[in-house]
């Protein structure tokens, strides 16, 4: 792993499903067991140059998530590694028992790409916003569960899951992200990045929610309360080890996610603290609540997932030390 | 065309896993014996005749793959592949035992020679379509032939994929619907009538066949029709008796999932001694 940071807080140029494309455009030229699957939405996700290039290893199975996961699953059995995109919620809710028997039973070889990650979904509203995706792939045995935090990590995790063999699923942020990291960083699965050092509390946040952490940290800093952040991007298996060592060293944790609090980050993280190391900690994230429409920013406020939230929260926990 | 020494080493196979596979429920007390005796003639005509399989290098790349769907016929699915040599036949004992290999739907991390994991009912449409697919992209010529049973075409997933397979013109991939014409909680067609399965098969482009189910020679006829067909994905009705082959397993109306009672352990050690005078009769 080799962490170099970006410096400011700026979106990036390029939007992560062409980085996405480009990446797998990329690997499949060397790799001919590639290909890739949709649920009638490649233009959405930005696959059609994928499509121009190799249109014998794509795929549109039109709106049938179950068969596409089941085929997926098939062509793994012969070799073929497969990449499998949809919206979030049809990738996982509508295809569930699919990808737990074909795919992850089955012991499969699949990468399921399930995009517009929680409030990105916009305008799309209540019916495409996931809150629950990662929680519900996470109770797969098995399972890997990412959620890359910007282009540099997208192309350095697909890359690495296109050698690997088992059942994942990458929650994909289909807009410009945030910059976190620098090119040339790379990334272990499983093992969380510390962002930013402090002692007096850990904020561990994953996706769009790592650069309101990091905005909230400096909020804090201000305030003088030495903050550390943590993009936990691999929600499984959860870096356990860094968890416990930030609990021991800051004594206090504040999770922050775009999702559902039940079963998503701040459940996992709540497991490991509970049953290792006992420490205040308080949750950012979706209150148990469906989605609905509007701007990212207006949700955002709405579902109360913005850096000063994450303060509130912070300097609630501090509180409880 | 078969000769008749072939049919009668296909209906000699036949008899030998409905034989066998009585065993091994019986053995257990209880198990899906309805779902599992109404495919064994195919199972004999696949195994015994059509498929491309080496047992002493069961992930050959080139073999033919067959997913049965209907996962639960994974007993009688076992019998054929030990009868093959792909493991003893003393294991059939060890089904649904604590750490065996033959659970109670078929389970391909488990057991030699099952190609696919299946007992989701819907599930091996997909799963063999994706075998199919990817035989092909690998420019190979083998076949994926798939299982159904007729209460699973219930499940949508069966006719997406009948959508898919004949939009992909999918004809390496042969499916046969096991029409014994019942389901767990009674007949089809009180439950969700299924109507003419040939007929909507046919209505999503598919090549279509309706055979009688319990004869060997016009199963082995419809695969070797099937074949002939370009361009298009083919299934083969077959129509089928839930129980097939045991008497008492055919009489008794609630038979997908049986416990034997000692009255059904009687009428079942009737029935293997029956199969197995049977068995002496082949001129093999």
């Amino acid at each position: 792993m080799t962490i170099l940071l970006a410096k400011n807080n700026v979106k990036e140029d390029i939007e992560m499903r062409n980085v996405y494309c480009q990446t797998l455009i990329e690997l499949a030229r060397k790799n001919n067991q590639i290909v890739i699957l949709d649920a009638d939405l490649m233009s959405s996700m930005g696959m059609i140059p994928f499509l121009k290039e190799f249109p014998e290893r794509t795929f549109n199975c039109g709106v049938q998530e179950a068969n596409m996961i089941g085929i997926a699953a098939g062509l793994s059995a012969t070799g073929k590694i497969p990449f499998a995109h949809t919206f979030a919620t049809f990738a996982t809710r509508r295809c569930y028992d699919q990808v737990f028997i074909s795919g992850a039973y089955a012991k499969a070889n699949v990468r399921i790409i399930g995009s517009d990650p929680g409030v990105t979904s916009a305008y799309n509203g209540g019916t495409h916003m996931p809150f629950e995706d990662m929680g519900i792939m996470r109770n797969i045995p098995e399972m890997t569960v990412l959620e890359p935090t910007d282009s540099v990590m997208l192309i350095d995790i697909i890359k690495q899951l296109a050698g690997l063999y088992g059942m994942f699923y990458v929650r994909l942020l289909r807009k410009n992200a945030i910059k976190i990291y620098e090119e040339g960083s790379t990334f272990e699965i499983g093992k969380a990045v510390k962002l930013k050092d402090g002692k007096d509390v850990t904020i561990i946040a994953n996706g769009i929610m790592v650069a309101e952490a990091l905005k909230a940290a400096y909020m804090l800093e201000e305030k003088e309360i030495s903050t550390r952040v943590l993009d936990m991007f691999t929600l499984k298996p959860i870096d356990k080890e860094t968890i416990i060592t930030c609990a021991k060293e800051t004594g206090a944790i504040v999770t922050a996610e775009n999702h559902n609090i039940i079963n998503g980050l701040g459940s996992a993280v709540a497991e490991v603290l509970v049953e290792n190391i006992p420490t205040p900690m308080e949750r950012v994230g979706v209150k148990d609540l469906f989605g609905e429409v509007g701007p990212v920013d207006y949700l955002k406020e709405r579902f109360e997932l913005t850096a000063n939230d994450i303060v509130k929260k912070a300097e609630k926990v501090l509180k409880r030390k | 065309m078969l000769c008749q020494k072939e049919v009668n080493q296909l209906e000699k196979f036949a008899t030998e896993i409905r034989l066998e596979t009585l065993k091994e429920i019986k053995n257990l007390g209880f198990g899906h014996i309805g779902g599992a005796m109404s495919i064994v003639e195919t199972l004999a005509v696949l195994y015994g005749k059509v498929m491309k399989i080496n047992p002493k290098e069961p992930k050959w790349k080139d073999r033919d793959w067959l997913v049965v769907s209907k996962g639960h016929a994974g007993p009688a699915v076992y019998t054929a592949l030990a009868l093959k040599g792909y493991f003893p036949i003393e294991e059939l004992m060890t089904l649904n035992k604590p750490k065996t290999n033959l659970p109670s739907h078929c389970d391909r991390n488990k057991t030699i020679g099952i190609d696919m994991t299946t007992g989701s009912l819907g599930q091996g449409m997909s799963t063999a379509i994706g075998i199919a697919l990817g035989n092909r992209l690998g420019k190979k010529d083998n076949y994926t032939y798939l299982i159904l049973g007729d209460g699973e075409c219930d499940e949508g997933q069966v006719w997406e994929g009948a959508l898919f397979a004949h939009h992909h013109k999918l004809d390496h991939l042969i499916t046969f619907i096991d029409a014994n014409k019942k389901q767990l909680d009674g007949y089809t067609k009180d439950i969700n009538d299924l109507g003419d399965i040939s007929q909507k098969f046919a209505s999503f482009a598919w090549h279509a066949q309706d055979v009688n189910g319990a004869d060997v020679v016009k199963i082995y006829k419809a695969i070797e029709k099937a074949k002939e067909i370009k361009e298009q994905p083919s299934v083969i009705i077959l129509d089928t008796i839930k129980g097939q082959g045991i008497k008492f397993v055919e009489e008794t109306m609630a038979n997908h999932h049986m416990i034997f009672s000692a009255a059904e352990h009687k009428a079942a050690e009737k029935c293997i001694i029956e199969l197995e005078n049977k068995l002496k009769e082949y001129l093999v």
